[in-house]
């Protein structure tokens, strides 16, 4: 391995002196602050700040329409434009989910459903919210499409019970889904 | 009976001086500290804590800015679980936490805070211990928070607190020096060592660092005064530097550097025995300015010749013109408060090596020429022309040769061998 040998910087007087770099020091940090104080920070526009820094305050407003497309939110499971619920429960996110945050009690449908053909559903279907990473792995690995990462990120709770998302809340916050999966469809 | 009231007096001044003005000062120093700290970097800081009126069903809450947040963390530490580990020295270990506070609380009783008030014909000062020996009493008093930094840093028993502690001592003797030298020169100059007389002279003849009036009347000050200022100046700039390094603030807090030493010297504490140590490190920065204040700005002087109305002023035979002295004085300190936390962000934190450099090869010299410069300047009336110019060749020698040794001690050494 080559060596290299740094050499040091030779300083001048005046960066010996070193006041000047205080003097500089202050003027910088001053400008920060009274551009901060007059809500001109530099990025303060971009990052919507609430006219002090560049802090957008958060109860009070939210990045909501800003978040990207691409944003990972809680895991939900959807149901198809014919209300039916799409997961299959084959256990697939389960598996793959890393931190084990998924719980799922495979259930049967009953003949006399009219969807009896899929033949199976979750009979529950628990999503630890302490646990999950919100990796989007589940979605990824989902053949049936039926679990997305929406956009809701607010999810809090007063006890560890309040952050097990069950079935029902999981369809309520996911939603319904189009497209994408027909091949349970009446018409195929 | 007089002397119970003479008692009275001094206890109701204590009350009244530690702990509803300077106390008070060390939370709203946190607060500043973190709010400022958060407006140079663009951010918001702390501003939520407040009467949540929400919870008894009120639209909104009140927050005052935040200005309750140093409250709820003084709550936070004392809820926390105080944890004392099991290595530890336990006497010195509950010792050390009181040996930071007390000292920097007992300086306040020198420090004069406002001109006399009257009330029904009795002049009282607004100052606890009317001491002639003032700067030495707190030099004395306050250089004993070092006891505190090692013993916690050497009964924690544990290798971190210990280096802490260590640095703390070395830094502590080193800076002591360059702070008492530098102040000899104002010393010489007030002839006088009682803070509160020489509080007075500054309202009547101007501020050190602002000298002008004089006896009340604007005026240009002269030769002597005007040529003062230099050695004034140079000994500011030491004396608040030393007092940078004497509290652990920013550029020198080597004691606690969190990047190497975890938290320094009181890693090892928590909840309360913690909080006394911050708190004897705000104390400590708000006792520091206020003397910083009282030597070469004036103290509690509004200044501008408005001193003599000022303490003219009275309803009746109460004669409140001390506390309008009072607020000026707090305001000056909040100030000075205000550059102390600029500083903290702005500049970075020395090497070891650089601060040790600083306090002996530049502060130690700087202030001791600085002490013959201003015997030079003050006795210069009395002194015939001939022995002007051999002691103004000797300081300017003497200070080339002080230059010189600092330039040659800089030079790395030779490598011997390859
Ligand atoms: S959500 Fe998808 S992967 Fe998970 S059990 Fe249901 S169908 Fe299978
Ligand atoms: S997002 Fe990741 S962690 Fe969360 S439930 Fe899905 S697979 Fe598990």
């Amino acid at each position: 391995m080559a060596v290299i040998k740094l050499q040091r910087p030779k300083l001048n007087f005046g960066e010996k002196i070193y006041f000047g770099a205080l003097i500089k020091g202050f003027f910088l940090t001053m400008t920060h602050a009274v551009k901060s104080l007059r809500g001109k920070s530099a990025g303060a526009d971009s990052l919507a700040s609430s006219g002090l820094g560049v802090t957008m305050q958060f109860p009070e407003q939210r990045w909501d329409e800003h978040l990207p497309e691409y944003y990972r939110g809680a895991p939900t499971l959807v149901t198809d434009e014919q209300g039916r619920e799409r997961c299959v429960s084959c256990q697939l996110c389960e598996f793959i989910c890393p931190p084990k945050a998924i719980k799922i009690t495979p259930g049967e449908i009953p003949s006399d459903d009219p969807w009896a053909k899929v033949e199976k559903r979750p009979k529950e279907f628990d999503i630890d919210m302490i646990r999950c990473i919100y990796c989007g792995m589940c979605e990824e690995v989902c053949p049936e499409q039926a679990i997305f990462l929406r956009k809701d990120y607010l999810i809090t709770g007063l006890k560890r019970a309040d952050m097990v998302h069950d079935k029902d809340k999981l369809y309520q916050i996911g939603g319904v889904r189009t497209g994408l999966v027909n091949k349970w469809n009446e018409l195929k | 009976m007089p002397d119970l009231i003479q008692i009275a007096i001094i206890l109701v001044k204590i009350v009244a001086l530690t702990f509803l003005v300077v106390l008070p000062l060390v939370p709203i120093s946190v607060y500043f500290e973190r709010r400022f700290s958060a407006v140079i970097q663009d951010r918001v800081g702390p501003n939520r804590v407040g009467i949540p009126l929400s919870l008894f069903g009120f639209k909104k809450d009140f927050h005052f800015f935040g200005l309750i947040q140093p409250m709820a963390d003084g709550l936070k530490l004392f809820l926390k679980e105080d944890f004392t580990p099991a290595h530890v020295r336990k006497t010195f270990y509950w010792l050390a936490p009181v040996l930071t506070v007390a000292p920097a609380l007992i300086t306040v009783c020198v420090i004069p805070f406002g001109s006399p008030i009257t009330i029904f014909g009795h002049t009282e000062k607004l100052v606890i211990a009317d001491l002639d020996i003032g700067p030495l009493f707190v030099f004395a008093v306050s250089s004993l928070t070092v006891y505190g930094i090692t013993l916690a840093g050497w009964s924690s028993n544990s290798k971190f607190p210990f280096i802490g502690g260590v640095r703390s001592t070395a830094q502590m003797i080193s800076y002591e020096i360059a702070l008492g030298l530098s102040i000899i020169p104002v010393l010489m100059f007030f002839g006088e060592l009682n803070l509160g007389k020489i509080v007075q002279y500054q309202a009547d003849n101007g501020w050190l660092l602002l000298p002008l009036w004089k006896n009340g009347h604007f005026s240009l000050p002269d030769p002597q005064t005007a040529l003062f200022w230099i050695p004034a100046a140079i000994s500011f700039v030491i004396f608040t530097i030393s007092i940078f390094a004497e509290t652990n603030r920013m550029p020198f807090d080597l004691p606690e550097c969190e990047t190497e030493l975890v938290g320094g010297y009181h890693t090892e504490y928590s909840s309360m025995k913690f909080a006394l140590f911050f708190m004897g490190e705000y104390a400590a920065m708000v006792i520091g300015s206020a003397l910083i204040v009282t030597l070469f700005l004036g103290g509690w002087s509004v200044g501008f010749t408005a001193d003599k109305w000022i303490q003219g002023l009275h309803i009746g035979g109460f004669h409140f013109g001390g506390l309008i002295h009072l607020t000026a004085f707090v305001g000056k300190l909040v100030v000075f408060i205000l550059f102390f936390i600029l500083v903290r962000w702005t500049v970075p934190r020395f090497r070891y090596d650089q601060l040790m450099k600083l306090g002996w090869v530049i502060f130690f010299e700087a202030a001791l020429i600085n002490v013959f410069l201003a015997a030079l300047i003050l006795a210069a009336p009395h002194l015939t022309i001939a022995i002007l110019g051999i002691g103004t060749v000797l300081l300017v020698v003497v200070t080339a040769a002080v230059i010189w040794v600092a330039k040659v001690s800089e030079e790395s050494p030779k490598i011997l061998r390859a």
